[in-house]
């Protein structure tokens, strides 16, 4: 498989009358084309900002992409001037986003939305587009095709607007969809629709996925890697059985076993992660994680721990950031 | 506490063991139309005459998806709405007919935390005056001394630091919020307590802290729960028996092992098979049940059985008549009338 995209080393900052935010610092990792992608994480942990910062819709001021390069196909994305990327845009990387209502503007029918973008990258003509978009809908399973796309996204349910979301990212047949919690505004039933939606549609054309999320179930069963992040940092990454079945970071496995798991019997207690996230404007030196961490020892407080390899692990490419990581083996 | 107020009615029932009974219960909003004269055109069945109990100390568990009535049902219960129709039984008294005044002495048994812990805290009050506002309303303190020294026991019980009593809501993270939420239903000291998807906005690792204090608490107050809540998982850890709403109705109602070891209702069994399991070894392996469309409009519920549109095993008799809630065995009853 050839490599679609390459992160290196990517930092975003955003400079705040508190401080300067360091959302994103120092994030590297690929994808392979096909591959779906998972980065999980709570919330500031900066899986949204890179997920942003590899599209470049980073707000500036406050926000800036302090470095870092963004090979995309053979380019590299930081290189191109605003008009180049608004050609990749929509075209080659598209975005679903998490909450449906607030990205579907209000105001125009579901099928103006849609041809917008044909128009725009595919240079099809006004009536070719509204075929396209019927066919669009009809893939992400919409009844009554023709006739929806008159219609405004407040005629259309939760469930049914996210289709739609779907269906506007894939019609210029990216090569990468990213999608951003994209099933958490919707309910469990609707959410397993939506999830296999996504993985079929993307199997069919060949796109690669990254889902954002903070929901560990909902990568398992649809990622092949998963990048565990914290603080803005990638502090475990591997293939989505070893992170699950040998996770090496103490974060990682504390998240692992702080959700109740409805496969296994029923715990007396849960054991949660203590403490709470840190505050990205004053992080704490050496490991941020060290505060909460169980099995810290002297070192982590001293140095940040580089993301690396780790031992007895059957698969390719699993590397974490902690000191201990090899003591936190299979047990 | 030095004095509490004294009611007049009883709270032990019958046989003491039942603390809340919700007899056909109904909750319908009305949809009006016109611009000078608003005349009532339809209503939406929000809570359409559901029936269940809840024993004392125990948490009863009700999900569903958005929209299924879950937090209606908990608010009717407290009468923050007034239900159309049923009766809710608080011990031996019917909060349905009690007059204002009762019901306002009531509330002090009955407190509710909320889903949100950004929208239901008062950014101008501090969490001290937040947790200590209901022992004034009650009148449960005297003086300044005992007010502070209440308050400061409060927010250690919720594993607060009281001198965080003087912070504004803003000043605190998620999981801090919600544990000023839960220091403010326990003020009171009540009895019974409605969580409103007390944990869905907080983060996965603080999600497990708060969880593991509403059961501590629950112990240590001998507190009996109606826990709200979406998630099967969270809802299997906490509760002892586990009501699944939807539409209005309910679809199964049992014992917390039972449900979920043994479901019933095609809905039911849906829900549990859609919940993803964090391991992918597992959901390898699993089947999938995935239900077809959307949850139709409760201003148009389907005639019949309300799930008859999306069930997998629906037959022409699910469309007649709305299934009874029918014991299948102990502690297990389940509305449908292919199971």
């Amino acid at each position: 498989m050839a490599t679609l995209l390459q992160v290196k080393n990517l930092a975003t900052y955003f400079y705040t009358e508190d401080g300067v935010v360091k959302a994103v610092d120092g994030v590297s990792f690929d994808l392979q084309e096909g591959e779906t992608l998972g980065l999980v994480g709570e919330s500031g942990c900066g899986k949204s900002v890179s997920a942003l910062t590899v599209m470049r819709l980073i707000p500036n001021p406050p926000g800036r992409i302090v470095s870092g390069e963004i090979i995309f196909q053979g380019e590299d994305l930081m290189k191109l001037d605003d008009d180049e990327m608004r050609h990749i845009r929509g075209n080659r990387i598209a975005m679903v986003f998490q909450e449906p209502m607030t990205s579907l503007n209000p105001v125009l029918t579901v099928g103006k939305q849609l041809t917008e973008s044909l128009e725009l990258h595919m240079k099809m003509d006004h009536k070719a587009a509204w075929k396209r978009a019927q066919e669009l809908l009809e893939m992400v399973g919409i009844p009554d095709a023709g006739e929806r796309l008159q219609h405004y996204p407040h005629q259309f349910s939760g469930g049914m607007r996210q289709r739609v979301m779907i269906a506007m990212a894939m019609s210029c047949n990216p090569k990468l969809l990213i999608a951003d919690e994209p099933t958490t505004a919707l309910d469990v039933t609707i959410q397993a629709q939506i999830l296999e939606l996504m993985q079929n549609v993307a199997k069919d054309l060949g796109t690669s996925v990254i889902i954002i999320t903070h929901n560990l179930g909902v990568v398992a069963r649809y990622a092949q890697r998963v990048n565990v992040m914290y603080a803005g940092r990638i502090i475990e990454t591997g293939t989505a059985r070893e992170i699950y079945g040998n996770p090496r970071h103490p974060y990682t496995l504390g998240l692992l076993k702080s959700v109740p798991r409805l496969d296994e019997p029923r715990k007396e207690r849960l054991a949660p992660i203590e403490g709470m996230p840190p505050d990205l404007v004053n992080l704490p030196p050496g490991c941020s994680f060290r505060p909460r961490c169980p099995y810290a020892i002297k070192r982590c407080e001293e140095e940040y721990p580089p993301l690396v390899s780790v031992k007895d692990s059957s698969a390719d490419r699993h590397l974490a950031a902690c000191w201990v990581a090899d003591q936190l083996g299979r047990k | 506490m030095t004095q509490q107020v004294r009611l007049n009615q009883p709270t032990a029932t019958k046989d003491g063991n039942i603390l809340i009974d919700v007899q056909h219960l109904k909750m319908y909003f009305p949809v009006t139309s016109g611009i000078i004269v608003q005349r009532k055109v339809a209503d939406i069945k929000a809570v359409d005459d559901v029936s269940f109990f809840i024993r004392r100390g125990e948490t009863l568990g009700l999900v569903g998806e958005s929209g299924c009535g879950k937090t209606t049902t908990g608010r009717c219960i407290l009468q923050l709405y007034r239900p159309t129709a049923g009766s809710v039984q608080f011990g031996e008294l019917d909060l349905c007919k009690a007059p204002g005044q009762l019901l306002r002495a009531m509330r002090r048994k009955m407190q509710i935390v909320f889903q949100d812990p950004y929208s239901s805290l008062n950014p101008r009050m501090t969490a001290g005056s937040i947790v200590g506002e209901p022992l004034l309303i009650h009148k449960l303190v005297h003086n300044n001394k005992e007010f502070r020294q209440q308050v400061a026991d409060l927010l250690q019980t919720v594993g607060l630091n009281p001198y965080m009593a003087d912070r504004y809501p803003h000043e605190f993270s998620g999981g801090q919020r919600q544990r000023i939420g839960i220091a403010r239903a326990l003020a009171v000291r009540p009895e019974f307590m409605v969580l409103d998807e007390p944990i869905s906005a907080l983060d996965v690792s603080i999600q497990a802290q708060v969880l593991n204090l509403l059961e501590d608490l629950q112990g240590q107050f001998n507190l009996t729960y109606l826990f709200i809540a979406h998630d099967l998982s969270v809802v299997r850890h906490i509760s002892d028996r586990v009501a699944v709403m939807y539409l209005g109705h309910i679809m199964e109602i049992a014992d917390r092992n039972e449900l979920y070891a043994n479901p019933l209702h095609p809905y039911t069994k849906a829900l549990l098979s859609a919940v993803p399991i964090p391991d992918p070894l597992v959901e390898a392996k699993r089947e999938r049940i995935i239900l077809r469309g959307d949850v139709p409009s409760p201003l148009r519920p389907p005639p019949g059985c309300v799930f008859h549109t999306r069930c997998p095993i629906a037959i022409d008799e699910c469309r007649a008549a709305v299934p009874e809630l029918r014991k299948v065995g102990t502690d297990h009853w389940v509305a449908c009338i292919r199971v």
